[in-house]
């Protein structure tokens, strides 16, 4: 686990973007303080942008929305619960990588990437 | 091979013909040739009078103009037909081009009929039929305008004739008054607008014309128009009972005549008194022509001058082309006078001819209003009516023709508002739209078996309303009633957090005193949930207008898009673009050097906006504090480019250096600019201000434009550009610069409190209740009594504004928003690459990035 920043520097409902060595993540932190980590690519317009989106719910499960064209996503598990219309840019799969992450004395750690899988709640 | 069909003739019924035949063909069994005399594209020429208020000829353009693109469809304007060859089916245009036809259309209307009245080919004597006719009386006027004698400031009026008191003579006389010349109308017989009202009506109507400056004699036979002797041109009217009337214009308004001469040649038959003879199917003698509109007389009963039966046998003809079986209904003779400030309407059997049937009259000669329905003996069943003064029932009367009333059918002529008028529940077979032939049952069809869910949707699917709109109040009452009885709720929500519309969240924030988020989703939000992309942003907003703080200040923050979130304009790469504000495009040199520095020194790309003012692209996040302290030290401030809000007001020069210029525009640009500097509202807002009428400053594209006058300035609204351009129209007139203030102040702060998520100031405009005139009312005549409420408001956001960028330069905890990374604040996103075209840089593309050819 690699530690990222204080939980204390993430604001509530607002992302981040972190380096995990060279890879660029989005950091979110829920009002219940748990955090969530998604690839900072955007896939429908590949650019690194994915924490400047807006927090909210869909059904009650927290998502992101791209700032992009608002394809929004589930938090937890990456998934694009709606793609708009749009299809993702060349190479570039329609989910989100997300990370393990761990909150530890108040420091956000971030681990292995998790499949969707995986990362189903 | 794909059949031809030649139409000859380039107006409305035309228009429609060849819209419904390439909406219906979908095979494409049909290629279409136009054959028009006017230079116009097809137009709307019932609308025609407001060509005096728009004076612009393409707002009346009728339909899509995609039409005309099509490539199953070729429309030749200027190109009259001078011949029709039966034998060899063939036409002949006037630049002597022949034109194959495998089926004919003859759609050639009616010509202004003038009577043999001597000196009626005087000159400054006109009719009143096309674009060209309206265009010539205007150039008229405003020529014997200038030229009239004026002495001590004092300028003797046009003065104005028109001979007949119908339809298109009182239009006439309107387009008069609004070119700022008298009209006196001459009416042969007892009263006014006779085909179509009772002698009560025709009383109600002059009174409110008089009331309005328009002079109106009856039963006043013109003998003969005379010519001034000293200009040749016309000069008095002899009327028929020994009086005399000057006139510098007179226009002939005394009816239209059928364009058979065609026909006739071709030795089609026609009527005894004109018009192309066809049966129920618009067939005329000939197998393979036929007609529509207003040449056309059905089973020789008579042409009808009136577009909406015109419409109603294109549809026909179209139905049969494509093998179907439709027939010619018969006329629906409704008619509604289009002139501003008068409502006159009337339908069914106005003057009670039907055996035994009653007439039920409610006159109020103080108010001006009559109004009067034509009932059955025993007063159940709707035969007609006539409404003067106001027309507001024939909306929901006029379906009810024939049909049986609910309760007593006098109240129903009550006034509005008086509570007693019963509620109408219309048959299915009840014709709403009659310019587009929609029924109340196709409505309702539109909800129940289409899926539509709003008025815009049942627009779209059944075309009700989209001619002459003044059926759309109706139309949205049988949309929402459809809707409410559908079970389906009629859901204005938001989404799925708030289930009210933005208006109403608005008025409830407000009354309710919110100032958070949390407080607004817990006591108007539906559980579960945080709130969402959709929901967020909107109330955002509503706390930005009510005038809440920095829009970054605590929670708020979290509610902005990316673009208010960081104050500046996200790019397709990830980076930004920065705007600062040049208020009505006014900027000194040391500013201009300022922004080249500064675009110098960080890079930036830099374009002229359409606004007037200067983009700068390619800033990444964690420059945007370095840029903005530069810009603010130099006393340049937020343009709020990135904000639903007040963009700019864009200006002409005006008369501080314009030849032309008949008010300081820039000048008044900036204040406006100034004063609405940050007001976030429901979507963009743009303004222009105009020197002279020459619009330079393109001010009728915009949400508010202002026209200067010789004697103030002109306002209009609902423009914009776009995707679906629309003009700006005519709000009010010669305003002083508070009045015109004060105007703008409430227009906008109405639009800002009642206007939905995302919607511009021309949907909000089409779809407000009552539409421009129900505005107008609230904004000039305070009819709601909110005016001294929304004054209030506008002078609390002009009094409370503070440049947002100062704001977050002096705040580190905003600062820290602007970080690139949360563990490497300053370093900067690797993966952007630009390249060099025309001396600047851009995004790479994905293949310039795999050869890797960058800067």
């Amino acid at each position: 686990m690699t530690p990222i920043c204080r939980l204390a520097d993430l604001a509530v409902e607002r992302g981040a973007a972190g380096l995990l060595g060279d890879t660029q993540i989005a950091l979110f932190r829920l009002p219940d303080d748990s955090v969530h980590a998604v690839q900072q690519r955007d896939p429908y317009s590949g650019a690194n942008v994915m924490s400047r989106g807006i927090v909210g719910t869909r059904g009650g499960i927290p998502t992101v929305a791209s700032p992009m064209y608002k394809q929004v996503f589930d938090l937890r598990t990456g998934r694009c619960l709606d793609a708009v219309g749009y299809t993702p840019r060349p190479g570039l799969a329609p989910d989100l990588v997300t990370w393990q992450v761990e909150v530890i004395d108040g420091v956000v750690h971030v681990g292995a990437p998790l499949s969707i899988e995986a990362s189903a709640p | 091979m794909a059949r031809r069909l030649v139409v000859v003739g380039g107006g409305m019924v035309a228009q429609r013909l060849v819209e419904a035949l390439r909406a219906r063909d979908e095979a494409g069994a049909w290629e279409v040739t136009v054959l028009a005399e006017e230079a116009s594209k097809p137009y709307d020429r019932v609308a025609l009078t407001s060509y005096f208020s728009a004076r612009d000829a393409e707002e009346l353009t009728l339909g899509d103009p995609a039409l005309w693109e099509d490539e199953r469809v070729t429309l030749r304007r200027d190109a009259a037909v001078t011949a029709i060859d039966r034998e060899n089916r063939t036409v002949t245009d006037r630049l002597g081009r022949v034109h194959p036809y495998d089926e004919l259309v003859l759609a050639t209307g009616s010509s202004a009929a003038v009577p043999p009245i001597p000196g009626a080919d005087l000159p400054g004597v006109f009719v009143y039929r096309t674009l060209d006719d309206v265009a010539a009386l205007r150039g008229w006027v405003e020529e014997k305008r200038a030229a009239a004698p004026s002495a001590n400031g004092w300028q003797r009026p046009v003065r104005g004739a028109v001979i007949g008191g119908g339809l298109l003579g009182l239009e006439a006389a309107g387009a008069l008054k609004a070119l700022g010349a008298q009209a006196t109308v001459l009416q042969a017989t007892t009263h006014l607008m006779n085909a179509q009202i009772d002698l009560g009506g025709g009383e109600a109507l002059k009174r409110i014309l008089q009331g309005m400056g328009i002079a109106v004699r009856c039963e006043s036979l013109t003998s003969r128009i005379r010519s001034s002797r000293r200009t040749g041109h016309v000069g008095s009217i002899d009327l028929g009972e020994g009086g005399r009337l000057d006139a510098d214009v007179v226009v002939i308004a005394t009816g239209v005549r059928p364009r058979d001469e065609l026909a006739r040649a071709a030795g089609l038959p026609v009527g005894e008194r004109g018009g192309v003879i066809v049966d129920v199917a618009c067939h005329t003698g000939d197998p393979h022509v036929w007609a529509v509109g207003e040449v056309a007389n059905v089973e020789g009963n008579g042409c009808v001058g009136l577009v909406a039966p015109g419409y109603a046998m294109a549809e026909v003809v179209v139905d049969r082309l494509l093998g179907g079986e439709a027939t010619y209904p018969g006329a629906d003779t409704a008619t509604k006078l289009k002139l501003q400030g008068v409502d006159v309407a009337s339908f069914g059997d106005p003057f009670a001819s039907t055996p035994d049937s009653m007439e039920l009259v409610y006159a109020d000669p103080v108010a001006g209003v009559y109004k009067k329905l034509v009932v059955s003996d025993d007063t159940r069943t709707l035969l007609g009516g006539v409404f003067v003064g106001d027309a507001a029932p024939y909306a929901a009367l006029r379906p009810m023709l024939g049909a049986e009333l609910p309760g007593d059918p006098g109240q129903l002529l009550l006034p509005e508002g008086s509570g007693a008028a019963p509620s109408l529940e219309l048959p299915d077979s009840a014709s709403v739209c009659s310019c587009n032939n929609v029924s109340a049952g196709a409505i309702r069809d539109a909800v129940t078996e289409h899926g539509c869910t709003d008025l815009a949707g049942v627009k779209a699917c059944t075309r009700a309303g989209t001619t002459c709109g003044s059926c759309l109040p109706l139309v949205k009452k049988i949309t929402t009633t459809e809707l409410e009885r559908a079970g389906a709720e009629v859901s204005n929500a938001l989404c799925e957090h708030f289930e009210m519309s933005r208006a109403q969240l608005f008025d409830a924030v407000r009354v309710a005193d919110l100032h958070t988020f949390s407080e607004i989703i817990a006591r108007f939000g539906r559980e579960p949930g945080r709130g969402c992309d959709i929901c967020k942003p909107t109330v955002a907003s509503i706390l930005a207008s009510l005038g809440n703080g920095h829009i970054l200040d605590g929670e708020q923050a979290t509610l902005q898009d990316t673009n208010d979130h960081v104050l500046a304009n996200m790019q397709k790469d990830g980076t930004y673009s920065v705007v600062p504000r040049i208020p009505g495009g006014e900027i000194t040199p040391d500013q201009l050097l300022v922004i080249g520095q500064v675009a110098k020194d960080f890079g930036l790309y830099t374009k002229i906006t359409g606004g007037q003012r200067i983009d700068m692209f390619g800033a990444r996040i964690e420059q945007l504090p370095q840029i903005w302290q530069r810009l603010v030290e130099h006393g340049m401030e937020s343009g709020h480019a990135y904000g639903k809000s007040l963009r700019t007001v864009k200006s002409c020069v005006g008369s501080t250096w314009c030849r032309y210029g008949v008010q300081d525009s820039v000048g008044m640009a900036v204040e406006l600019e100034l004063r609405y500097r940050g007001l976030r509202s429901p979507h963009k807002i743009k303004l222009g201000v105009s020197g002279c009428a020459r619009e330079c400053a393109e001010a009728r594209s915009k949400d508010v434009g202002v026209i200067a006058t010789e004697k103030g300035w002109n306002v209009y609204v609902g423009g914009n550009g776009g995707f679906n351009p629309r003009h700006a129209k005519l709000f009010a007139e010669d305003l002083d610069d508070a009045t015109l203030i004060r105007t703008i102040d409430r227009f906008l702060m109405y639009y800002v409190r009642t206007a939905d998520r995302l919607q511009r100031t021309a949907a909000w405009v089409e779809d407000h209740e009552g539409g421009i005139e129900a505005i107008r009312a609230v904004v000039m005549d305070d009819s709601l009594g909110i005016g001294a409420d929304l004054d209030e408001a506008m002078a609390a956001h002009v009094g409370s504004y503070a440049d947002e960028w100062r704001a977050v330069l002096e705040d580190p905890e905003k600062l820290r928003r602007f970080g690139s990374f949360v563990n490497a604040p300053d370093v900067a996103d690797p993966d952007l690459v630009y390249v060099t075209e025309r001396g600047q840089i851009r995004p790479a593309s994905e293949a310039e990035r795999a050869s890797e050819v960058h800067v």
